[in-house]
């Protein structure tokens, strides 16, 4: 039965699952990870998604233009992140109640404009897949990794973007000293409540794409409560990630390999009970968390308060 | 302080949202000069889930067109968290409502506290067999086997590869009902079909159901089922796939049209009628009622967009009757 996992059908099976699965993550990491670097922690990823992921749906259900319904997805993303910034720099407001604050507020509203405005479970034609030329035609590999949808090549192409903002550029430079050392960052001149506005909006506009990516990319329909905790997940995935773009990148695809991978055994009939299959991915990622945490330092402002003195 | 204050505040906005949010008074109170029945509802997802609650809320729609003026209904929808839930019930309680209806197998050991405080209120407790011995307490369940195994003999003779997939939730209450049901179905036509279960550990994770469904079909399913409101992205693969899809607990056919065969649908109606009938003859509780389709509680609804043979609908009036008759026991 062990065997029957080795097979072609099933590698690549596991392999696109895993790809699709990772994609919201991804999304909802980096750019949450962009906020944790300036030192704010938002834990209303999750309320972001599912706002961003009703209102891409319905954008896109009444204008039949995608990208619109992405642009209002990041629209509601960006403005849910303004009142993080506002009530976490300027009111100096405790981050992780904020944060599940924002969570609430997103879940009920999605939940109360779904019902005032769509009223019942609908489809929606979504994203479809893009074949790379040339890529998209090696056998095995490009129907895994170069016959997706848009958001999906997004998602990836994010992660080395990041990485070059974050380590190559001034804007990220300021974004780290913030996150490390806010009060050495505001004696050189750089606004640290501006730097975290900036992080925590940015992060709302990625939270916003990785809830467009599951209403009208993944799975072309919006259902109540539907990102069942991947925000938080994604946070967890900062954190797994040891602040980094690729260590993020890694983590979203083990916790997203391991969760395809139980399906399959399920599938196949392997005798391991649904309950244990289940658990298989987040027990993995508390273990590697626990093993490799000690090795990665989170910034050093995280969850502070900066107050300029004098 | 002056933290506190705005924290306080962003708090208050929050929860006034929240609130705004959860009720949804459905009518408003008649000014009938006799005292309306008043019912309210708890429950666990939204009004419009195309599953679980839903099902609930299409059975007040139906005895408030009946009972028009007669009839004064509130619901509570989406308390996934108990604890919520448990204020909810208590609320509708206080507020003199006569009957108050926790929709949710997980609302047990709230409704076991709240009941005793209030006599003369009817509580009814669903899905569940358990009353508490409670006399103000009815239990309500749905027979799902039986639908489940329509649904089941149906599938078994539409497949192709003699491979199906089920998506389920977690392994409890009517869903497990309903999978095991199907998997019976299906085996009665021929045993050696192969009937794969997944168990997604979630009732609203819309994304993992979607990919169960597309590993069954990578796996070589050609029809597909599954319960519980997170089917949704599961239904959606099985009709860019071209396949056929079997529904359970309310009404699916119209969201995929050609991809929905059938539905089993609940009517929760008879039970509430039942339920409000005993009350007026002074019964608070002690029952337990079942869903099933010898008393309409469950409807095997055909999808009239999707063509089944004359045999293949022979076979389900036979497998109906039979069950109503007790020649054919889902899961003996």
């Amino acid at each position: 039965m062990i065997s029957d996992l080795l097979s072609a059908t099933v590698i690549i099976g596991i392999i696109s699952s895993g790809i699709r699965l990772a994609t919201p993550y991804l999304f909802a990491s980096i750019g949450e990870m962009f906020g944790q670097r300036s030192g704010v922690l938002n834990l209303g990823v999750e309320g972001q998604m599912l706002l961003g992921s009703f209102v891409a749906f319905y954008v896109t259900l009444n204008t039949k233009n995608l990208w619109l319904g992405v642009l209002a997805a990041m629209a509601v993303g960006a403005l849910m992140g303004l009142a993080m910034a506002f009530v976490t720099v300027n009111l100096h407001a405790t981050q992780g109640i904020s944060g599940i604050g924002f969570y609430l507020f997103g879940m009920g509203m999605s939940n109360l404009l779904f019902q005032k405005l769509v009223g019942t479970v609908e489809g929606v034609k979504g994203f479809q897949k893009i074949s790379i030329p040339l890529l998209g035609e090696i056998p095995v590999i490009g129907d895994i990794f170069f016959n997706q949808n848009a958001l999906v090549y997004l998602a990836f192409l994010l992660v080395p973007v990041a990485w070059f903002v974050l380590n190559k550029t001034t804007l990220g430079l300021k974004i780290r000293a913030v996150g490390e050392n806010p009060e050495a960052a505001d004696s050189l001149g750089v606004s640290v409540a501006r730097i975290r506005y900036l992080t925590v909006i940015m992060g709302g506009v990625f939270s916003g794409i990785a809830g467009a990516s599951l209403s009208i990319a993944l799975l072309n329909v919006f259902q109540q409560n539907m990102t069942a905790g991947q925000g938080f997940i994604a946070v967890a995935l900062v954190y797994f990630g040891g602040w980094k773009p690729f260590g993020i990148l890694g983590g979203a695809l083990l916790f997203s390999l391991v969760n395809a991978l139980q399906l399959w055994i399920q599938v196949l009939g392997i005798p391991i009970p649904a309950e244990l299959a289940v658990m298989m991915p987040y027990i993995l990622t508390i273990l590697v968390l626990t093993l490799s945490v000690s090795k990665s330092r989170g910034p050093s402002a995280l969850t502070k308060v900066f107050e300029r003195e004098g | 302080m002056k933290k506190v204050i705005t924290l306080v505040s962003v708090l208050l906005v929050l929860a006034m949202f929240l609130g705004a949010c959860a009720q949804t008074p459905a009518t408003e109170p008649p000014a009938a000069a006799t005292e309306p029945l008043r019912v309210a509802v708890v429950s666990p997802s939204s009004i419009n889930d195309l599953a679980f609650t839903q099902s609930i809320s299409d059975a007040l729609l139906v005895l408030k067109a009946e009972m028009g003026e007669g009839l004064e209904y509130a619901f509570t929808e989406n308390m996934f968290v108990v604890d919520d839930a448990a204020a909810a019930i208590r609320d509708y309680a206080t507020k003199g409502y006569d009957i108050v209806i926790a929709h949710g197998s997980q609302y047990g050991s709230s409704l076991q506290e709240i009941a005793p405080d209030f006599p003369e209120t009817v509580f009814a407790w669903g899905t569940t067999v358990d009353t508490f011995g409670m006399p103000n307490v009815h239990a309500y369940e749905a027979a799902s086997d039986q639908g489940g195994y329509v649904n089941g003999v149906m599938a078994g003779m539409l497949t192709k590869s003699k491979i199906i997939g089920v998506v389920g939730p977690i392994e409890t209450g009517d869903a497990k009902l309903y999978v095991d049901g199907f998997v019976a179905g299906a085996k009665s036509v021929d045993p050696s079909i192969d009937v794969r279960v997944t168990y997604i550990g979630s009732f609203s994770d819309v994304a993992l159901a979607a990919e169960a469904a597309t590993t069954h079909i990578a796996a070589g399913a050609d029809i597909l089922t599954g319960s519980a409101q997170m089917v949704v992205g599961a239904i959606g693969k099985a009709e860019e796939a071209g396949l056929y899809w079997f529904g359970t607990q309310s009404n699916q056919n119209a969201f995929a049209t050609k991809t929905v065969v059938a539905s089993q649908v609940y009517h929760w109606e008879g039970i509430l009628r039942e339920i409000i009938a005993l009350r007026a003859a002074g019964t608070m509780g002690g029952k337990t009622f079942s869903a099933s389709l010898q008393n309409g509680g469950q409807v095997i609804t055909l999808n009239p967009e999707v063509e089944l043979s004359d045999e293949i609908k022979a076979k389900v009036e036979e497998v109906i009757a039979g069950i109503n008759g007790g020649s054919i026991v889902p899961l003996p």
